[in-house]
């Protein structure tokens, strides 16, 4: 149950946080992506603040032997930058380039109850599982 | 000729963007402090929506939910949510499931390999955010300078 309590805070206070930075706003990101136009610095101060902050406390807290409410850490071990991995990235950043929409302000602007958010997190969705399907095709293949 | 440049500079929303990105930076550390797991939004999301391999719902789900909520609540409180959408349609849905497959592949998305996989000296992270960031300042300058 804390668990579950901990989550649903952290949650509010990061969907809160990406509506006080407009991040929920396409226009804001597109404006950042556009460096060749007029370029809008918000996203830049949201990545330096919110990095500043996990930059500092993040190796703070991974010195705790155990998180407060659960048995260990669970953080990505993998540290090779393989194909996947750069394919993903370019396939991410030509959408995000397109619409100005990345998964959390996606989410978090299902609140505007916007039929067009609706349909873009359908679709989100809808490429995951697309993904995923042949994730199992290829390890049962290999 | 006349100056343009007051055209080249955008109103950037600089308070507005520091002290949202804390309040996403601490949302992000708190849920590391207290359940021990990355605010990956696109992992989490994956991990719900797990077509056919459960694992962890519950809190991925509250997490989800609260995201809904922060915003829910900043328009109880502020009023509308600022959202100006760039394209519609055909163009909406592509972005979408561009998106949905790319985070699934790449294993992240801004928040995952952005704002969490910098503060751990990720280098794959690191990789990811340049690459994502240059292919997506690519499309905007194809789509918005060349094209139009």
């Amino acid at each position: 149950m804390n668990t579950i309590l901990a989550a649903l805070v952290s949650g509010v206070i990061f969907g809160l946080g990406l509506c006080v930075s407009e991040m929920v706003n396409p226009r804001r990101v597109i404006g950042f992506l556009d460096v060749f136009g007029a370029w809008d610095a918000t996203l830049l101060a949201v990545m330096a603040a919110a990095v500043t902050v996990t930059g500092i406390a993040f190796p703070l807290v991974l010195k705790r032997a155990r998180p407060v409410l659960t048995e260990r850490f669970v953080v990505p071990e993998k540290t090779d930058i393989d194909l996947r991995l750069i394919t993903g990235s370019v396939l991410f950043g030509i959408g995000w380039g397109l619409a100005g929409l990345c998964p959390g302000p996606a989410i978090a602007a299902l609140a505007s109850l916007s039929p067009s958010i609706l349909m873009f997190v359908a679709a989100m969705i809808g490429g995951q599982w697309l993904a995923s399907r042949f994730e199992r095709q290829a390890s049962t293949r290999g | 000729m006349s100056f343009v440049e007051s055209e080249k500079v955008s109103d950037a929303n600089i308070i507005g963007g520091l002290s949202g990105g804390a309040m996403i930076g601490f949302a992000s550390v708190l849920l590391l402090l207290m359940i021990g797991r990355i605010a990956g939004i696109s992992g989490i999301l994956g991990g719900v929506i797990t077509f056919g391999a459960a694992k962890d719902v519950p809190w991925r789900a509250a997490f989800i939910a609260g995201l809904i909520l922060g915003a829910a609540l900043y328009r109880l409180i502020w009023g509308p949510l600022p959202l100006q959408l760039q394209v519609e349609g055909t163009v909406l849905a592509i972005a979408g499931i561009l998106v949905g497959v790319g985070t699934r592949v790449s294993s992240g998305c801004t928040s995952g390999h952005g704002v969490c996989g910098l503060a751990r000296r990720s280098k794959r992270s690191v990789a990811a955010t340049f690459i994502f960031m240059g292919a997506a300042m690519l499309t905007v300058y194809v789509t918005r300078q060349v094209m139009s």
